[in-house]
């Protein structure tokens, strides 16, 4: 059985998923603060990790790494709203993209595995 | 304190300073401009230590091979030695050859090389004087012109560079170029494809290469290029613009002016809003932003939201030098 991330398309998927993603969040005023004033260019590099990590695909990325990485975000406010709202903006960038439900399930359930690293707790 | 050895002597790097930082307090004479990580100018090489990522962003794979890196971006965890790079950019003899005004703040500078500089009309290249001072300015001329360069320089009060352009340089005066950097240019192979090129002031520079490359080379897509003033006198070459729209079925000239009615040719109104008005979607679109750092900011971030994707919006920030 392959792992979710071979089975969405490996890293062609994340570059046709990055763009439409980062428009979502950007357009979505309960999060898009939280997305601004640093370039625009390495914020995307950072969405690639991000929806990779998703994915299920590589990365060395440790627990411990999500919560120094969004620390300075949980000082700003970032809370289980919008964690929900990223996480509604990524089933929506997949349904775009017509990945199949059980995959979109998958992913899901990766995201979530992170929340309580994300916010800190 | 990661220790930073250079020229064999070592020093101790301050909190938050990067290697660029380091070794102008030790008095050395690292050459910089942008402090961004724009221009290339700060360049070194580490010939042992572990370099941050960022301190390699945006340079050839070959180079970063090598240990090369941009000094003013670099906060290294450990220690580095490092030496000069002088052998990583391209260097080119060049001459003033004329200055022409295009208004009252804009000087066309046309410089001579000795021998070709093989570039793309969009890019830029460092101008470097005796005495170490350093400024980019990008490429307006096509390379169909031979080994003479077109600048617009503007007029920035107080400005070292611009003001000796402006006021003192005189045919036959000497400049070393650095370069060509940057990726704003104009890419042949997909000849259909929209494109939206804006910008303000000297921005128009890099926009009138690129234009007359993709012309050029016979692209036939729509081209539209927008260009925003806050008065009608600080435009400039709309005439050649002008001229060059009437020829060309696929290009359109949009001179637009913020503060005053202008000319009846010519568009009232913000340059952004204008531009976003007249080409709302721009899924598929290849877009060029120039100039002014804030603006191109806000306008890379409006182009992507109107569809545009990422990898097709080249900003090109014309980021004073010193950094902030
Ligand atoms: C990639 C790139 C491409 C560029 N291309 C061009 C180009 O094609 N044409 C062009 O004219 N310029 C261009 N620039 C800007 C140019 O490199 C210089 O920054 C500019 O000419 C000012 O240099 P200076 O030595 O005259 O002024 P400086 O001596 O550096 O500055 C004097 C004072 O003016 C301030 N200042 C500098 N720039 C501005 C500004 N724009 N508005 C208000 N205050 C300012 C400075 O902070 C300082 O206080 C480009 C910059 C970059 C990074
Ligand atoms: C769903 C679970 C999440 C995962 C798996 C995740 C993962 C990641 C990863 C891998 C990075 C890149 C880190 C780096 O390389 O620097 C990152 C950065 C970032 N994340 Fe998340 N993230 C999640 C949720 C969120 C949420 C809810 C927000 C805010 C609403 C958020 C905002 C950001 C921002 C702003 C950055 C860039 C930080 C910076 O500028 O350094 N993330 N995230
Ligand atoms: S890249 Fe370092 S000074 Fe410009």
């Amino acid at each position: 059985m392959s792992s979710v991330y071979e089975q969405i398309g490996g890293e062609a998927a994340v570059d046709a998923a990055v763009d439409i993603f980062y428009r979502h969040v950007l357009g979505d005023n309960r999060i898009s603060r939280f997305f601004e004033g640093v370039d625009m260019e390495t914020q995307a590099q950072k969405q690639k990790a991000f929806l990779t990590m998703a994915f299920g695909g590589p990365h060395n990325y440790t627990g411990k790494d999500m919560r120094e990485g969004h620390a300075h975000l949980v000082k700003q406010g970032l809370n289980d709203s919008h964690f929900d709202a990223v996480a509604e903006n990524l089933a929506k960038t997949l349904k775009e993209l017509n990945v199949p439900q059980n995959l979109i399930d998958e992913v899901m359930t990766i995201a979530e595995s992170t929340r309580e690293d994300v916010l800190g707790r | 304190m990661p220790a930073i050895t250079y020229e064999d002597n070592s020093y101790a790097l301050g909190e938050g300073e990067s290697v660029l930082d380091c070794l102008a307090r030790e008095g050395h004479d690292i050459p910089s401009s942008c402090r961004s990580g724009v221009c290339h100018s700060c360049m070194l090489r580490a010939t042992s230590g572990e370099l941050p990522p960022a301190a390699q962003k945006g340079l050839k794979d070959a180079h970063r091979a090598q240990g090369y890196f941009l000094s003013c971006c670099c906060h290294p965890e450990g220690d580095l030695t490092v030496t000069r790079a002088d052998d990583a950019t391209q260097k080119v003899a060049a001459r003033v050859l004329r200055k022409e005004t295009l208004n009252d703040r804009v000087l066309r500078v046309v410089l001579e090389t000795d021998k070709p500089l093989e570039y793309f009309p969009g890019q830029f290249v460092n101008f470097a004087r005796p005495g170490g001072l350093v400024r980019s300015f990008s490429l307006a001329s096509v390379p169909a012109l031979g080994n003479e360069l077109e600048f617009h320089v503007a007029l920035v009060l107080g400005g070292s560079m611009s003001g000796w352009l402006h006021h003192e340089a005189a045919p036959g005066d000497p400049l070393e170029l650095l370069g060509p950097l940057g990726n704003c240019f104009y890419v042949s192979g997909n000849p259909e494809q929209p494109l939206f090129m804006l910008g303000t002031g000297t921005g128009l520079a890099p926009l009138y290469g690129i234009l007359r490359d993709a012309l050029n080379q016979g692209h036939r897509g729509p081209i539209h290029l927008f260009h925003g003033a806050l008065l009608a006198s600080d435009l400039y070459l709309t005439e050649s613009l002008r001229d060059l729209d009437g020829k060309h079925e696929n290009f359109t000239y949009h001179a637009s002016v913020r503060d005053e009615p202008g000319e009846d040719w010519m568009e009232q109104g913000a340059v952004d809003t204008l531009a976003l008005k007249t080409a709302p979607d721009l899924k598929g679109w290849k877009v060029f932003l120039c100039g002014n750092p804030d603006l191109v900011k806000q306008v890379q971030r409006k182009t992507f939201m109107a569809g545009a994707n990422m990898k097709d919006i080249h900003a090109d920030a014309f980021l004073p030098a010193g950094g902030g």
